[in-house]
Order: C-alpha cells, then structure tokens, then sequence
C-alpha cells in the first residue's frame, strides 16, 4: 500500500494536523500536547522507565497498517500464527536452524522465530501471504512451480521469502550468490537441485519484477 | 510463553541510570537471534528486557583517523558489506561472512555475537542442570564431548562460539563498556573469562554495564588478516575449529603476529608459542606446520575431541600460508 492510503487508513497523521497550524498555533500545540513536562525526562535520566507488561506496536503487514497488542516475549512468528492467523510462515525448529520461518522486515530477510514482535513497530513485514495478487502468483512462486521445486512444501513459503529477498538485493546474482543467499534455508526432502533451478532462471530474467 | 517485561530507554543515559538502580533479573536485548532462544528454552529466566534499539548511538560504523569504531548495534551483514572492513581488515570480514545465514547476519549484532552464550548442548539443554548453570558437574566431561574444548576446559568445557571475536582479538581491537560511572576501554582480549574464573559467565561485563563499541585500531600498512574456518557442514554452521590471523608480512617473513583459535577453548584462544616459533623467520609451509604441532602439543582434548587438535594444525598452517600469499 502506498504512503497516501496508509495515511487515509490511519486517519490524519501528526505531521498533517501540525502542518495544519498556523505557526503561532504551532506553538501552542508543542508546548501543551507534544513536549513532555521536564520532570518526565528527569525522571527517566535517573532509570525510573517504565516496566511495560504488554506493548501495542502499528506495522504495514502485506501492504496493509495494522495496529496489534503484543507481549515483549513473543515472536514475529507467533504473532503471525497465532494471533493473525497467517499459517503461511512455517514453524519447524523455532530456534534459526532452519530457515522455514523467512518473512522479510524492510526488504531483508529475517527469522521470524528470533525476531521480537515488538521490534516491528513502525516497520514493513511481507509473509508468503503478501506475495501473490489474487489469483496471479508472484514470479517467485510461479517459477518454483514450473520446476517443481518442493516436494513436502513445508520449508516452501521460507525458501520463497529467501529467494525474494535476494533478488530484492541483487536482480541477476551469479551460482555463488545463490547459493550464499539461501544458505540460510534447508529442504530435508532433498530437493536444492530443483530450487537453484527454479532461482537461477529467476535470476536470468533480466528486469523482473522481483 | 513466559511473561517479562520490556523496558525502552531511549538513550545510553537512561539504559546505564536503568541498569545502575534496577532490581531484579534482567537481560539486555540486541538482535534477539540468541537470546529468545534461551528465553524459550528458559535456559535464562529474566524478568525484564531491556530493548537495546532505540539508541541511535550504538549504530553503523566510524572511520575515524586512528581507529574504526563499531557500534554495538551494527549488524553482521553490515559489518561484512563495509567497504573499509573490506580494504583494511579482510580477515574480520570473511569472519563476518562466515556467521550463520543471511537470516542471522540481517539481525544479529555485533555486540551481541561477542556477548552471546556457549552452544554447548547440556548449557542449551533444560533438562541438565550443569555447573554453568549452577549445578555441581560438567557433563561434557564425561560425557558426548565432540564439540567441547581442548584448550582451558577442565572444571566447564564449553567453546566460545563467535566468529567475530578470535579475528577482532588478532587485531588488537579494544572494546567501549558503559556504566552509570562512565566509560571504560579495554582490550577485546581481556574480555573473555576462564570457566576457572567466572563459571557462570564468558565475560566480565557486569550486569550495570553495556557493551556499546569495538574499537579497531588504524592498521599499519604491511598489515594483513585473515580468518580460516571450517565447519562439519558446508554453510550456516559454527566453527569445529578457527583460525584468525594477522600480521605485517614482508615477503615471506611475518612480523608481529596474532594467531587466535576459536571453537577449541572457553575464550578466543591465542597462541602465543606458535608467534614466537614463527616470527621473523623465513617460512614455509613445512616449517608452519611443524610449529603448529609443536605448539599444539599443550592442547588436552576429551575423549571425542581428538581430531580437533589434526584440525588446528592444520588450519593454522593455512592461515599462515593464507598471510603470506596475499
Ligand atoms: C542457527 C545459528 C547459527 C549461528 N552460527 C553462528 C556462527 O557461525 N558464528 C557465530 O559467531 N555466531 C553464530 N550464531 C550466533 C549469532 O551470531 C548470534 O546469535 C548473534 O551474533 C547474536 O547477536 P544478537 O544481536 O542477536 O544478540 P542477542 O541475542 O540480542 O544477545 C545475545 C547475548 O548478548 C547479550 N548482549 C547483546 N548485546 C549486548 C551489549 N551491547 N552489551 C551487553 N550485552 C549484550 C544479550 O544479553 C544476550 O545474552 C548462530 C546463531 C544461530 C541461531
């Protein structure tokens, strides 16, 4: 979603209401809503912050802003299974040893699974559900299917995100960088031949869309 | 899932006033890619995180004129894709490219993979309650040992797991440490503790204090560096053994070398007796070898853990190899 439905959808963001004022009233605002009383930063110079149980953190998901209360032990992962309900991100080992869980935070990919929920706010997450426009698959997912690149499909949606974000990276990477890039992904039913065929004629697309 | 809460400092002076007065069980929270995995096998059982990345000044890196200074927060893949690590330190560089996947360097930093936890699989497991975690044995000792030490062990016989810190110790970098009573510099060197020291913990980082830079000084001209690791598996895996190195090399003489182990002890281990076996003296590869056994010949390795010694030798052999054909 782009800058200006995301702005709609919020509604008027601080930045317009302040643009909105005169300067003089500017002055107003700032002085009664937006500066915190100088006792407040004193108080936290001297380490009295706040102990906070629960947080509410407002990301894009999937081109889409959402706001969502999360705990500070929870992960990317489990906020998206669990409380979401995209069961595209798969868990396996729940520990960065397998790579099942990709998504991508700001254009890079990262585990899910060791990812803090709370550390999204104000980021852009894209999960295996934020790939294809209807019914028109992305190019990524389109070409693992034309060279059959799974066979249980569990390590699938990881291996798709990983792909993703490494052409996101670099439009045509050469074997090597291929095989840098998704180093961090394992398919236990054997089928890397099939997915560095699928990836490698990703990468000879010159301009593609990914 | 447990439940903790979460604490936000804004900046260095309200983390370091927070950890100054603080009671209670808390944790310092950087990429997360170790710790939420201790969190949810609760091989750690804090209280409070205290989130480490609202402050700004601990990110990206600084080329200054005597030093580069490396933010506590800048991530792997940063430091790997520096152009001035890339010119100055290729060692610390392939260290970096070494780490884990593209995944774990997107994330994990800098500070944290100096200050993450050994891997050793009774430390990671729940269910033993090992010295280091306040039991009253070791159970690698007589137990499945593969991966274990063979430098330093004894009464714990984990490895230290980065790959950043042997390269950045044979580089002589120095660390920045916070505290409400300011800040202290100390050799990355002297950072890491003996199990005979601290059991309990890898460093001396006390629970007031903050890891917030490494400090790599300018690099002399003739300087070079280098990082050898091998792995059981091919990628994304940590060191059965490494090996960095550097030194100034003049043709096939090196001068004041720094040959640090990683993966065979607690701590980063330096071999001293290898520097001074080779310094200044025309090498070869037969010559290197020999020294490398030599200077192996202190190494005490546990029932399974044998072949780690083969190994060193002969990484430390292409290490220097590497040193003097570049
Ligand atoms: C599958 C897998 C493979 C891996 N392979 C490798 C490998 O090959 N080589 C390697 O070197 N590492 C490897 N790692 C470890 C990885 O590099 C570390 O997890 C990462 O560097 C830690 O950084 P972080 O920012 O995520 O730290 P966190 O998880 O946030 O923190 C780790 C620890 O350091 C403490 N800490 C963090 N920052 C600071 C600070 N500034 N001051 C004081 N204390 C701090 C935390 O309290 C915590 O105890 C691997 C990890 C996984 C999961």
């Amino acid at each position: 979603m782009n800058q200006e439905k995301r702005k709609l959808k919020k509604g008027i963001s601080r930045r317009d209401f302040l643009k909105g004022l005169g300067s003089g009233a500017l002055g107003t605002a700032m002085s009664t809503h937006l500066i915190k009383p100088a006792s407040a930063d004193l108080e936290r110079q001297e380490g009295n912050l706040p102990l906070l149980p629960k947080k509410n953190i407002s990301f894009v998901l999937n081109g889409k802003q959402i706001s969502v209360e999360v705990e500070p032990g929870e992960s990317l992962l489990n906020l998206l299974r669990e409380k979401l309900h995209l069961t595209g991100t798969k868990r396996i080992c729940d520990h960065g040893s397998c790579g099942g869980c990709t998504v991508l935070i700001n254009d890079q990919a990262v585990y899910s699974c060791l990812y803090p929920a709370f550390k999204v706010d104000g980021k852009n997450v894209l999960t295996i559900e934020g790939l294809a426009q209807g019914e028109k698959l992305h190019p990524v997912q389109q070409a693992f299917i034309d060279h059959d690149a799974y066979q249980c499909g569990f390590c699938t949606p990881g291996f798709i995100m990983a792909t993703l974000a490494l052409l996101r990276q670099k439009e045509s990477p050469s074997l090597e960088e291929i095989k840098a890039g998704l180093n961090g992904n394992i398919c236990r039913c054997g089928n890397q031949l099939k997915i560095l065929a699928a990836v490698k004629a990703l990468a000879s697309i010159k301009g593609g869309q990914p | 899932m447990r439940k903790f809460s979460l604490v936000q400092p804004e900046n260095l002076k309200e983390l370091v006033a927070f950890l100054a007065k603080a009671d209670g069980q808390r944790v310092i929270l950087a990429g997360g890619t170790d710790l939420f995995s201790l969190l949810k096998d609760e091989i750690l059982n804090p209280e409070i995180i205290v989130d480490l990345s609202r402050l700004k000044e601990l990110f990206g890196l600084r080329q200054e004129k005597e030093a580069l200074r490396i933010g506590a927060l800048t991530t792997i893949s940063e430091l790997a894709s520096s152009p001035i690590v890339q010119k100055n330190f290729f060692g610390l560089k392939q260290a970096a490219q070494s780490i884990g996947s593209p995944q774990l360097r997107n994330v994990g930093t800098v500070g944290g993979n100096l200050c993450q936890r050994p891997r050793c699989w009774y430390f990671r497991d729940p269910l033993f309650q090992c010295r280091k975690k306040g039991g009253s044995r070791c159970f690698a000792l007589n137990g499945r040992n593969k991966y274990h030490a063979i430098f330093g062990g004894g009464i714990c016989n984990i490895v230290h797991p980065s790959d950043l810190a042997p390269s950045l110790i044979s580089l002589e970098a120095k660390i920045k440490i916070a505290s409400k009573d300011g800040e202290k510099e100390m050799l990355l060197a002297d950072f890491f503790t003996l199990p005979s020291v601290s059991l309990r913990q890898e460093n001396k980082l006390q629970p007031n204090e903050v890891l917030t830079e490494v400090i790599v000084p300018k690099p002399s001209s003739h300087l070079k560096s280098t990082y050898v690791k091998f792995t059981e598996r091919g990628s994304w895996d940590f060191a059965l053994v490494s090996v960095a190195a550097a030194a100034e090399v003049q043709g096939d003489i090196l001068k004041k070398p720094k040959f640090v182990l990683g993966g065979v002890a607690p701590i980063p281990w330096r071999l001293t007796v290898f520097e001074q076996m080779i310094e200044g003296k025309k090498i070869d590869e037969k010559m290197a070898a020999a020294a490398a056994l030599e200077a192996l010949k202190e190494a005490r390795p546990l029932s399974e853990n044998a072949y780690k010694v083969d190994l060193a030798s002969v990484l430390l052999t292409r290490a220097t190899m590497s040193l003097l054909s570049r």
